[in-house]
């Protein structure tokens, strides 16, 4: 794809990128709302969910979207407005720049990047000034306590994010995500390379953390105290009305989509299938389809996690992080460490 | 009526919050106003909290919201018409309001229901019973934060509707009880349908138990949160679960029945040690199962005779008072009636629990974190219209 690409010119080229960006986003966003917080979640608490609007409600994002869209864009009157205004975009911008560094082929992807997973761990980070913003803006003190939750939370729980990564980063020798795939399809696990290594099996540790820092990082249950409905109505989205309320709602799938890519990518071999040639051409067009099956998974298990558990409180929370998750992840790092350097 | 260790040091603890406050950084507090239109409250109940962070420093309920008047309003009405507003006080389990005022009303009138209304009437209040804390075994999850097993709730406590719809004609007001016995009598194949529905509850308690009582969180978030000692409990008037979930072995339905046949049958009244926010939810539980039980007993033994006493088409009551209370679903309700033997009463009284449940929340909250007000809110189990009337 990137010969195809580079014999087009530099507007037609950043187009493509766009449209690419936005379909991978809010179809990813729309597919999760639809499949995980509309139907699966419905069985769950045996009803039907949404059977109306399309072939079994499969419309009824449109439906939703066409409903925010008419609503009054209300802003209190003591908010900051501009500050109030602008939090959604904040939010929404950080999911689209995790998009950037990552690879649904072996030429799909945005940029080649040896900092990779660096980079998106740092833009990952800019989603808590959004919501700051939010929660301080919105002159409510319900939304203030909320934005100020999250803050603490993602701060606490951004360490063992990166400190889970880090042990795929030493067994793979590289923060590149593309090279991280590709070490995952070359691998073998003791001589056996059918399925090639694909990091779970042997940093699943460092999956677990992830997985668990990446549900706080998402704020979805057990981790959900920033918009906690039973208590903070909906913390800092409580003054928000219509799109900007939507772009909150779409971002926080968007976000789970992105950050559950990122975990394909690093842990189940991200585009890559067992059984064939990582250096097919066939993999730029169907490894975004792979990586999407694994991204519904993984997201399968938030969402599945999210409406099952209840909510830790803040200080347990820390104390989850502190006390556990970060000792874990080191202990992780030092065992792959010396694995490495002794196998 | 012991203090368990527990108990004391949550005692302490919020005793010595107020002074811990001042004596750190010094902070701006704030005042937070959960209510009267907020998810946590169930209506329009409003709690002014004063914060420092996320401590309370001081916390008020405020109530009045949804005050209707049925006190003023049913001395204009004639005792048959009484019914239906007090079924309007606790609307999850409408039919256990009437059963006190009814009670009350054939006291002054000294009549009494024939036995086989007496045993309907005792299966109608333990079915409210159900009807009503299912619900709450599911909302108390919503309060922490697990959004389905509400759904679950909802979706059992439909069984115990369909019965008491069936018997009585209205789901959620059923306005059946009459001076003297029941309005009709039970329809064919009541008694096995409602045995099957009490098969459904006790599947779904076991389904709460395993999937909120037995979870690390749930337990995390609400043991030793809300400590109520027996003592401060009982001098708040606190009745019903939450006082047994204090350790206070007290049940008006075994230590001073009234009318209804509570003590034909074989059950335990269920106490927990601790007096937390868990034990109100395990007290609870524990009583769902147990009015099944009742209730499948009860079926068992139902004497066959009229439903009706004599009593006159145009009730007068005779001059005189009485106060009868009940083991409602929310705690002890007891109507207070005085007539002067006219068509309508002259004064009623009525003592709602949910109204006292909430008196101690000012001492409850005070030194909690924002996230705990919402679980003792959520354990002490109140309704709105229990507390306005």
């Amino acid at each position: 794809m990137i010969g195809v690409l580079s014999e087009l010119s530099y507007w037609q080229v950043t187009s493509i990128r766009v449209v690419a960006g936005l379909v991978a986003v809010l179809l990813v966003a729309g597919t999760l709302v639809y499949a995980h917080l509309f139907k699966m979640v419905s069985f769950m608490q045996s009803r039907l969910g949404p059977m109306e609007a399309g072939p079994y409600g499969s419309l009824q994002l449109m439906a939703e979207i066409g409903k925010f869209l008419q609503k009054e864009d209300i802003v209190p009157r003591r908010a900051d407005r501009f500050v109030f205004k602008a939090a959604p975009f904040v939010v929404l911008t950080s999911t689209f720049l995790l998009l950037v560094v990552l690879p649904g082929g072996p030429d799909a992807w945005f940029i080649s990047n040896d900092l990779g997973i660096y980079l998106a761990m740092a833009v990952s980070s800019v989603s808590v000034i959004g919501i700051l913003m939010a929660g301080w803006g919105s002159a409510s003190k319900y939304s203030l306590l909320g934005g100020l939750r999250a803050t603490g939370q993602l701060i606490a729980y951004e360490l063992p994010l990166l400190l889970a990564v880090v042990g795929v980063v030493i067994q793979a020798e590289t923060m590149n995500l593309q090279e991280i795939v590709l070490a995952q399809a070359n691998g073998e696990i003791f001589g056996w390379g059918v399925i090639g290594n694909p990091f779970i099996i042997t940093q699943f540790a460092g999956f677990a953390i992830f997985m668990i820092a990446m549900q706080a990082e998402l704020t979805q249950t057990p981790f959900d105290m920033p918009v906690a409905e039973s208590e903070l109505v909906t913390g800092y989205m409580t003054e928000y009305s219509g799109l900007r309320f939507l772009l909150f709602f779409i971002g926080e799938f968007a976000t789970a989509g992105v950050f559950s890519a990122i975990a394909a990518v690093l842990f189940l071999g991200g585009w890559y299938v067992p059984g064939l040639d990582p250096a097919d051409n066939l993999f730029n067009v169907i490894g975004p389809l792979v990586l999407f099956g694994k991204v519904v998974l993984l997201t399968f298990l938030v969402f599945w996690v999210r409406f099952t558990f209840p909510r830790l409180r803040e200080d347990q929370l820390q104390r989850l992080a502190w006390k556990f998750l970060v000792p874990l992840a080191l202990a992780n790092i030092v065992v792959t460490g010396v694995l490495k350097v002794v196998v | 009526m012991t203090v368990t260790e527990r108990q004391q040091l949550s005692y302490i603890a919020a005793q010595a919050a107020d002074a811990r406050v001042n004596l750190e950084i010094e902070t701006e507090g704030m005042t937070l106003n959960i209510g009267p239109q907020h998810p946590a409250t169930h209506g329009t109940l409003r709690i002014v909290a004063k914060l420092d962070g996320e401590q309370v420093v001081a916390a008020e309920p405020v109530m009045g919201y949804m005050h209707r008047g049925y006190e003023k309003l049913a001395e204009v009405r004639t005792y048959p018409q009484v019914t239906t507003l007090i079924n309007r006080i606790d609307w999850l389990g409408s039919f256990a309001n009437e059963v006190p005022f009814i009670l009350a009303a054939e006291r002054l009138m000294e009549v009494e229901a024939p036995p086989r209304a007496q045993w309907i009437r005792t299966v109608l209040f333990e079915l409210s019973r159900i009807a009503n804390i299912t619900l709450f075994l599911g909302d108390m999850a919503v309060q922490v934060g697990a959004i389905t097993p509400v759904f679950f709730a909802f979706r059992d406590r439909e069984h115990v509707l369909n019965q008491i719809e069936a018997a009585t004609g209205g789901r959620f007001h059923p306005n059946f009880d009459r001076i003297g016995g029941l309005k009709d009598d039970l329809p064919a194949g009541w008694v096995a349908e409602t045995r099957q529905a009490m098969r459904k509850i006790r599947a779904f308690c076991d389904e709460i138990e395993e999937l909120v009582e037995g979870n690390e969180i749930f337990q995390a978030r609400t043991r030793g949160i809300g400590v109520i000692p027996p003592d401060v409990g009982l001098s708040y008037g606190l009745t019903g679960a939450n006082i047994r979930a204090s350790g206070v072995d007290w049940d008006v339905r075994r230590d001073s029945p009234c009318g209804l046949v509570h003590d034909q049958v074989d059950w335990k009244v269920w106490t927990h040690p601790d007096g937390d926010s868990f034990a109100r939810f395990w007290v609870r539980l524990q009583e769902t199962r147990e009015a099944t039980k009742i209730v499948d007993q009860l079926l068992d033994g139902i004497p066959s005779g009229p439903i009706m006493a004599k009593v006159p088409v145009i009730i007068k009551v005779p001059a005189g008072e009485a106060y009868v209370e009940t083991e409602n679903p929310l705690g002890v309700m007891g109507y207070y009636v005085v007539s002067k033997g006219d068509l309508n009463p002259f004064r009623v009284k009525i003592r709602s629990a949910s109204f006292s449940n909430v008196s101690i929340t000012p001492w409850l909250l005070r030194g909690v974190y924002v996230p705990d007000i919402i679980t003792i809110l959520g354990s002490l189990y109140f309704i709105l219209g229990d507390i306005d009337r």
